[in-house]
């Protein structure tokens, strides 16, 4: 038995070495992933350009534009002094905020009479602008809090009857890769280990050597772990490219425990490879698992909470996403790396992997037969 | 023939969904022949074959296969058949050498390197060891997929329509290896569509539309058609061949160059039959082949592909 799955994982290894575009997948395929996800993906995006339309040049509005610019969501690109100009940068694209200060705005202040200030924004793409608009009143009452001494200290306002303490935990400072890079391992792991692995039994199908092997002493399983360990090698292989990536590239803290990350890792990868396996019975060419795969690629991207927020979505859509098992991945990686969750607090996501995996494994076993057709 | 036969089936029966692809399909074959297995496209040749080497699990009917129970011990059969398959089997992006290493290691097979040197010398390829075998012309790859299907020197051969594709020579070569195979006590049960092919095995089994018309060997098959055949030479007789064969009692007439061949199940008929030319073209008695015989049961049977779906 030993020797026939030797057979198979040595076949399967000098077929991936000379298959230049296995390599690159395997190495290249996390290293693109990190690069778009890591560097270029930022849900809180900073230097959105701002035109200001200031019809009161004076102390306070300086003070307000300074300080606007010093939260760094705002880069000031011009300072218009005719009343249309704003509209047209909007309308351009070329300004995301227009802040137009009213020409009685410093007297207004000193009077005490609330004057009004008007931010006008591009909100096509709401997420793009949320954070920095959020920021916009602490940093005017910071600008105005310096602005307001003397004399004019008694319009500042009083302190709010509740002071609200913001304690952010796990990633203060809102670092959009803290969050993006672990997610990675489970889109990686469920492109390789489910895309793959189904590509490599239809590809024996097609290629008509499945009806070889199986006229051979192999049985189905040894066949299938065969298959299974060279690839399970190479998830190895792209885990720890994007750990190492998160460690020194990213510096995303690792909170937890390394054992724990590698045992979800190990159960999140045996049920992506009998989702491969189960996938590669039902489909007929490999066209067809690459596009099944895809299927299954897309909602793991785009509904497994790791491009866009779980919550966000429908509460249909989030049952849906319950059961794909990045979901589930996802939570785990993000709770051990940001979180440092225990096995306890690790115990009911990895409880539904282990499901899954029984689930998915009878159903690979029982659809792989020593038989065609 | 006291000898336990190494395939023995009986009524063995595969359907797809509806379709019946094989028929209550009896076969025995005594160790050491080699069985030429006839058919049609789709008559069921390759599906028997694949139940015989335990790819397939028959719908109904029973066999034994090397004495072992077709339904309940497939991996020892498997252990010792070797199935070469209709389409290349082995693997394109690994060369010659660790194809053949691949098989036998997949076999358990003591002195592997030895076997595998063996199979290279005798293959002629030990200079090309090393090269990829989807690299391999048609003539080259079918004698790898031998080399392949017999280093676990396996009891019995299973062939799926193994010289397709390959030119005169290869395919004279390749036969007498098979028949040196059978010399030292091979069974082989090979299918094909070439008549000449057929005339070279001991014995001929001849299935279409799933189930089994003829048994036997050639002349046996022949002798059991009860065909007769008349040549006709001169007089533009190959052009005769469509009004000839719409007369009554002519079974099939064909154009052979300039020759016309005409065959019918009654002699008299026959020679009534082609009268009407008798003036312009020169008939003589001559012997019914091997395809006369096929194509006259293949015209004859009924197809339960297309019966059964309509």
């Amino acid at each position: 038995m030993w020797e026939r799955i030797g057979a198979m994982v040595f076949k399967e290894l000098r077929q991936m070495a000379r298959d230049p575009g296995m390599i690159v997948m395997m190495l290249m395929f996390p290293i693109i992933q990190l690069l778009i996800f890591g560097f270029a993906i930022n849900s809180d995006p900073r230097h959105l350009p701002m035109a200001v339309e200031s019809n009161d040049n004076s102390a306070f509005s300086r003070a307000i534009l300074s300080s606007l610019c010093n939260t760094g969501y705002f880069d000031l690109i011009e300072l218009a002094d005719q009343p249309v100009e704003g509209d047209r940068l909007i309308a351009e694209g070329r300004a995301q905020f227009v802040l137009t200060v009213p020409s009685d705005f410093s007297r207004a202040l000193v009077r005490g009479e609330h004057p009004q200030l008007l931010l006008t924004v591009d909100a096509t793409d709401p997420a793009s602008t949320g954070p920095a608009v959020a920021a916009v009143n602490e940093a005017v009452s910071q600008a105005l809090a310096r602005e307001l001494h003397g004399p004019l200290a008694a319009r500042q306002p009083g302190p709010p009857p509740v002071s609200l303490v913001l304690h952010r935990s796990y990633n203060p400072e809102g670092v959009t890769s803290h969050n993006t890079v672990p997610g990675l391992l489970a889109i990686i792991l469920s492109m390789t280990m489910v895309a793959l692995t189904a590509m490599s039994v239809t590809r024996e199908v097609e290629q008509g050597t499945m009806e070889n092997l199986l006229a051979t002493p192999l049985r189905p399983i040894e066949v299938m772990v065969g298959k299974i360990v060279p690839y399970f090698g190479m998830g190895l292989v792209q885990v720890l490219v994007v750990l190492a990536a998160a460690r020194i590239v990213f510096q995303v803290p690792f909170e937890g425990s390394f054992v724990l990350l590698l045992a979800v890792t190990l159960l999140f990868t045996l049920v992506s490879l009998a989702l491969g396996f189960t996938l590669s019975t039902l489909v007929e060419s490999q066209v067809m698992s690459m596009q099944a795969s895809m299927l299954y690629l897309l909602p793991s991207i785009l509904l497994s909470g790791f491009a866009f927020p779980y919550r966000g979505m429908p509460l249909l859509v989030q049952w849906l996403a319950e059961i794909l098992p990045p979901t589930h991945y996802i939570r785990l990686v993000r709770g051990i790396m940001l979180k440092g969750w225990d096995a306890r607090l690790a115990a009911p996501e990895a409880g539904v992997l282990l499901v899954m995996l029984l689930v998915l494994g009878t159903v690979a076993v029982r659809r792989y037969r020593d038989t065609i057709a | 023939m006291s000898e336990a036969p190494a395939i023995a089936v009986r009524g063995l029966t595969k359907r797809f969904g509806p379709r019946t692809v094989v028929d209550h399909v009896d076969l025995t074959v005594q160790p050491g022949r080699i069985c030429g297995f006839l058919g049609p496209n789709g008559s069921g040749k390759t599906t028997t074959l694949r139940m015989i080497c335990g790819l397939l699990i028959p719908d109904a009917g029973e066999g034994e296969v090397l004495g072992l129970d077709l339904k309940t011990q497939r991996r020892a059969i498997k252990q010792q058949i070797g199935y070469m398959t209709q389409k290349f089997g082995l693997f394109g992006d690994l060369t010659i050498a660790e194809n053949l290493e691949f098989i036998a290691r997949v076999y358990g097979l003591d002195r592997k390197r030895a076997r595998v040197d063996a199979a290279l010398e005798q293959l002629g390829l030990a200079s090309r060891a090393d090269q990829l075998a989807g690299k391999l012309s048609g003539g080259w790859k079918q004698r790898l997929a031998l080399a392949a299907a017999v280093l676990h020197e396996p009891k019995i051969l299973l062939l799926d329509e193994p010289t397709a594709g390959v030119d005169p020579q290869a395919r004279r070569e390749f036969w007498d290896q098979i028949h040196g195979l059978a010399r030292d006590g091979m069974t082989v049960l090979v299918s094909t569509h070439y008549m000449d092919e057929a005339e070279r095995c001991h014995e001929i089994a001849y299935i279409a539309y799933g189930v089994m018309l003829a048994r036997g060997t050639t002349a046996e098959v022949i002798a059991a058609s009860g065909l007769h055949a008349l040549q006709g030479e001169g007089g533009g007789a190959d052009r005769l061949a469509a009004e000839i064969e719409a007369r009554p009692g002519v079974a099939m007439a064909a154009p052979f160059g300039t020759t016309l061949h005409v065959c019918g199940p009654d002699p008299a008929a026959l020679r009534e039959a082609v009268k009407p030319w008798a003036g312009q073209v020169r008939f003589t008695e001559s012997a019914p082949t091997l395809e006369d015989v096929f194509i006259h049961l293949m015209r004859d049977a009924p197809d339960h592909s297309v019966l059964e779906r309509a």
